[in-house]
């Protein structure tokens, strides 16, 4: 027998913190800020809950598992009745990651998003902007290519200490 | 099948960006460099998703049976949409290269339009989709400049390719009945404006006269496109209802 367990946003939060992306794992998903939003249908009532959620590239695979993931983890919480709401508009941007998770990607090593008005220079052949490199900090470093092993990284190698690495990118 | 303006507008966006999306991924493995091979098949997922957003969408304005998948997968020929250009085939690196940046340039300037119009769904799919189109475009126009003022073998095949492709950018901005959310015949100008600039660096030019080709919008394609279906459809059309 499953206890329906008391349903408080911040409870619900608490277990969004711990599903992660399945592509980068140290992120969870509210370090990414794609959890727009929690609703309580009715509100404190019998277990109807929605996850308002927002994708970071249209085309990004990982969504479909991320909402799945959500499900999960609150299945194993002993919620029911989840539905999973997928919005575009206001849309998501790396501004929208948190501190925490910038520092996560880091020690990955995945260079984090600098701010958005600081780098997305659009002009064609832009010097690309300064990154850090995430394993030996130098800002020596250059643009391999924009598009990288997913939508939203792009391939930079460190001309220090040689290693390439990935750019999660502004967006 | 309902029929509406928004639902043929809808489609017509969804089309052109799921045709030019499975263009693309047909670079997958094959292109010239590892990097380059990455990038074309990132933009392939690019339009990808922005088509499954339209699919959606379309689906839901239908209403009844209609799913992305039942739209994508099982309409015939002369029900797409799409715009001529985008089916045209990959030729080689400087075709696929040019017919990228002539869409993403136009994918643009429409989707600039498009994030502000009344309907609020195609509003927020365009709104999303041109922080993407902004990286194609950038990435389009550095390679045609790259190729065109490369060495004589690449110039030489940017001039094959606009030979090739220019005839079916007119068709962008000749409105489809159904097509009255954006103007495209006042993108007309811009568009060639920013054309000719990146040309001008690329030592390309814009063709003085050239005969347009139409009829994308209304289903009637160029030789190309049954081609590409045959791939798509392949399997649901063979197995309906096959998933895994």
């Amino acid at each position: 027998m499953v206890n329906t367990p008391t349903i408080s946003k911040d409870n619900i939060w608490s277990i969004l913190e711990t599903v992660t992306d399945p592509e980068v794992p140290v992120l969870t998903i509210t370090d990414l800020g794609i959890v727009r939003d929690v609703i309580l249908h009715p509100p404190l009532g019998d277990g109807g809950i929605e996850v308002i959620i927002t994708p970071t590239y249209t085309g990004c695979p990982a969504m479909d598992m991320i909402a799945m993931n959500i499900k999960l983890a609150l299945i194993e919480n002993g919620f029911q009745n989840i539905k999973i709401t997928s919005v575009l508009s206001p849309v998501w941007t790396t501004d929208w990651m948190s501190e925490d998770g910038k520092r996560k990607l880091k020690e990955y090593g995945i260079a984090p998003p600098n701010p958005r008005q600081q780098v997305c220079n659009n002009d064609l052949f832009a010097a690309a902007e300064a990154i850090q490199c995430p394993h030996c900090n130098s800002h020596h470093t250059h643009r391999i290519s924009e598009f990288g092993s997913t939508a939203c990284k792009s391939l930079y190698q460190c001309d220090d200490c040689k290693e390439p690495f990935d750019y999660f990118k502004c967006h | 099948m309902m029929n509406s303006p928004l639902i043929d507008y809808t489609l017509h966006l969804a089309d052109t960006t799921l045709i030019l999306s499975q263009r693309n991924a047909e670079w997958c493995g094959h292109g010239p460099i590892l990097e380059q091979d990455i990038a074309i098949t990132n933009i392939s997922l690019d339009l990808l998703g922005q088509s499954r957003n339209f699919y959606q969408y379309a689906a839901t304005l239908i209403g009844g049976d209609a799913s992305e998948d039942s739209l994508a997968y099982l309409r015939k020929e002369r029900e797409f949409k799409n715009l001529l250009l985008v089916e045209q085939a990959n030729g080689d690196w400087g075709q696929t290269i040019l017919r990228q940046y002539l869409y993403s340039q136009f994918q643009y300037l429409l989707f600039e339009k498009l994030q502000q119009c009344n309907d609020a769904q195609l509003a927020a799919i365009a709104a999303k989709s041109i922080k993407e189109t902004t990286y194609h475009v950038r990435w389009s126009s550095e390679w045609v400049i790259r190729l065109g003022d490369g060495t004589e073998e690449s110039h030489t095949r940017m001039l094959k390719a606009i030979d090739e492709l220019w005839r079916y950018t007119g068709e962008m901005f000749v409105p489809a009945a159904y097509e009255t959310i954006v103007e495209v015949s006042r993108l007309k100008n811009e568009w060639q404006q920013k054309v000719m600039n990146i040309f001008s660096e690329a030592t390309l030019s814009i063709p003085e006269k050239m005969f347009m080709q139409n009829g994308g919008k209304n289903g009637i394609h160029t030789e190309q496109l049954g081609y590409i279906l045959t791939d798509l459809q392949y399997l649901q059309r063979t197995y309906p209802g096959a998933e895994w």
